[in-house]
């Protein structure tokens, strides 16, 4: 597939900014990512415990995500990974009784630190859900709304970002003549890469993908399993995944999850030919799953 | 037991069972329309009551004049389906933002805590029966308007007024409005939400965007529902709206509206030529106003959902 641009992102954060625009801090987190070569993103997680309702959910996580890379998360149903997944952009704290202890850090930054502003740490994780979820609005408003409440109002700009990251995932030329129609009649492989030109509109580092192809069929997941190929030259991307075939095609880096715990975690190739640990080979030779 | 008559079983239970089922199905049919029939036997019942008076004057000159002398004949409602318009309007207008922002409070915000205070509060205030919001309307809301409010803006005021009336019926719309609301608001999945704040939005932005405009017909449709009980409202409005055939030229003077006029005046001076057919007009034109109402709104949202999904 033809990616066009893709690997220079436009930086309309750094276009003419004037004095208030960057003293009202929206664009500010991002000035040390202007150049590629000095971006070097890195995500750290510490003991992180997760209790919702009394369960223990995740029992001290402790790993790193690399950078552009692709990291999985495997592990039978129910053993967290979602959970881990969610906690990385502070997305379980709209839950009723969650506790939560240990650090997240992002770029150095804690996230459970109390006093912390989280818009601006979210930002810089694009996430995509399992089922896609077009937000209420038009194709166009869809791409743009990422940016709008960011700050951004030029309508010139806008126009660019929106081209510019439906470009990046191959959607521009099929819907490019109905940019303003509502974005809920796209077929659901078109609505689910919609959500992540969407994420990616915002200028993230991470991507954070939580099964994100398996209500698709399989040329849709497959397009965005290409996107995810493509796409780690500049992100790192977190992908929750049932599968393991997925896993074994495009995993660099693989986290096996049990019981809320991390089992075994390292390079691919290391993890599926040469699992360390029974639980691990157990669970790739499938004896359970 | 051999396998013929194990068949003959079989088929005899299933015959019975697939019975049951078109029986169910009849039935649930049958009550269905009989509530779409009483609809249609009320409004007809009501034509047919109204139809001398609308032999002896045009619904023009009914509906458009605004003088009431059923001694001398002249029956005109248009002070009357002014009434009702205004006072459901006051309490529309003011119940809209507070059911709403109480609402968004309710799903988006609130503890669990707060919403365990909250709903039976909410359910005693739908609950209680419509005397005793005129009653207090009367105690409270009155004296406070007469005393305090009206003084600031007109020269004198009883207090049972318009306002008194729109206020009186805004609190028994509120819980109903706010049930509806917060039904609403709970039926919208969390990916919403969540993909809009992993963009950064902050919760408002995420609820102005996204939650407001994914309910917007329903929205709609809840206030619909609402205006259409609130024009219905018989008891607590008339005890405060003060009763005078007047087209209401401030929100201070009295008012009366169509269920009033109704309930006061059946069944007393009906010997008077057309009086009882003209309150039955009234009630039709009640039954129409609501009818239009409901008409368009479903309009309404068909477009709107149209434009949105």
């Amino acid at each position: 597939m033809n990616i066009p641009f893709l690997g220079k992102k436009i930086k309309w954060y750094m276009q003419d900014l004037n004095e208030t625009e960057l003293k009202k801090g929206f664009f500010r987190p991002y000035q040390k990512f202007c150049t590629n070569e000095s971006r070097r993103s890195n995500m750290i997680v510490e003991n992180l415990n997760v209790t919702i309702q009394h369960n223990h959910i995740l029992k001290d996580v402790s790993t790193e995500i690399p950078d552009r890379k692709i990291t999985c998360i495997i592990g039978p149903s129910g053993c967290g990974k979602s959970t881990l997944l969610k906690s990385l952009n502070r997305l379980l704290d709209n839950n009723e009784d969650v506790k939560i202890s240990g650090k997240v850090l992002v770029d150095g930054e804690e996230l459970y630190a109390p006093g912390v502003e989280i818009t601006h740490i979210r930002r810089k994780m694009g996430l995509l859900s399992q089922r896609p979820c077009p937000l209420p609005m038009s194709i166009y408003d869809n791409i743009a709304y990422g940016c709008r409440i960011h700050g951004l109002r030029n309508r010139k700009k806008l126009n660019m970002v929106v081209r510019h990251y439906l470009q990046a995932v191959g959607l521009w030329e099929e819907v490019k003549d109905r940019l303003h129609s509502p974005a809920g009649r796209m077929s659901i492989g078109q609505q689910q890469r919609l959500c992540l030109a969407r994420g990616l509109a915002v200028e993230p580092q991470f991507i954070l993908a939580d099964e994100a192809t398996s209500a698709l069929d399989p040329i849709s997941s497959k397009t965005i399993e290409d996107l995810f190929l493509k796409l780690k030259e500049e992100y790192a991307i977190v992908l929750v995944t049932h599968t393991l075939r997925q896993a074994l095609r495009i995993a660099d880096y693989v986290i096996f999850m049990y019981m809320g715990e991390i089992v075994e975690a390292g390079p691919a190739e290391q993890i599926f030919k040469n699992p360390q640990k029974e639980l691990t080979q157990k669970y790739l030779s499938g004896v359970f799953s | 037991m051999n396998s013929e008559q194990a068949g003959q079983i079989i088929r005899f239970t299933s015959k019975f069972r697939l019975m049951k089922d078109k029986m169910a199905g009849s039935v649930m049919l049958t009550f269905t329309m009989v509530s779409v029939l009483l609809v249609v036997l009320i409004g007809i019942g009501l034509l047919i009551k109204s139809m001398p008076i609308l032999h002896e004057k045009s619904l023009w000159e009914l509906l458009c004049t605004s003088k009431w002398k059923p001694m001398r004949g002249d029956f005109g409602f248009l002070p009357f389906v002014m009434g009702t318009l205004w006072v459901t309007a006051i309490a529309v207008l003011w119940t809209l933002p507070v059911a709403l922002f109480t609402a968004i409070f309710l799903t988006e915000n609130s503890k669990a805590w707060v919403k365990k205070v909250v709903f039976p509060a909410l359910d005693i205030l739908a609950g209680l029966p419509s005397v005793v919001y005129g009653v207090w309307g009367i105690l409270v809301i009155v004296p406070w308007i007469s005393d305090t409010l009206a003084p600031h803006f007109v020269e004198y005021s009883t207090g049972y007024s318009t306002l008194a009336a729109g206020i009186v019926l805004g609190i028994m719309v509120l819980p109903l409005l706010i049930s509806l609301f917060v039904e609403l608001f709970s039926s919208v999945p969390r990916e919403y939400r969540e993909a809009s704040l992993s963009l950064g939005a902050t919760r408002w932005q995420t609820t102005k965007y996204v939650l407001l405009k994914k309910t917007f017909p329903g929205i709609i449709a809840s206030v619909t529902l609402a205006i259409s009980r609130a024009m219905g409202e018989t008891i607590a409005v008339l005890m405060v709206c003060g009763n005078i055939v007047q087209l209401p030229s401030s929100l201070f003077d009295g008012c009366y509206p169509l269920p009033a006029l109704i309930a006061n005046n059946y069944g007393e001076m009906l010997s008077l030529p057309l009086y009882e057919s003209a309150l039955m007009l009234a009630a039709l034109i009640l039954f129409c106003v609501v009818f239009v109402f409901n008409i368009m709104s479903r309009l309404i949202l068909r477009k709107l959902e149209q434009k949105l999904v």
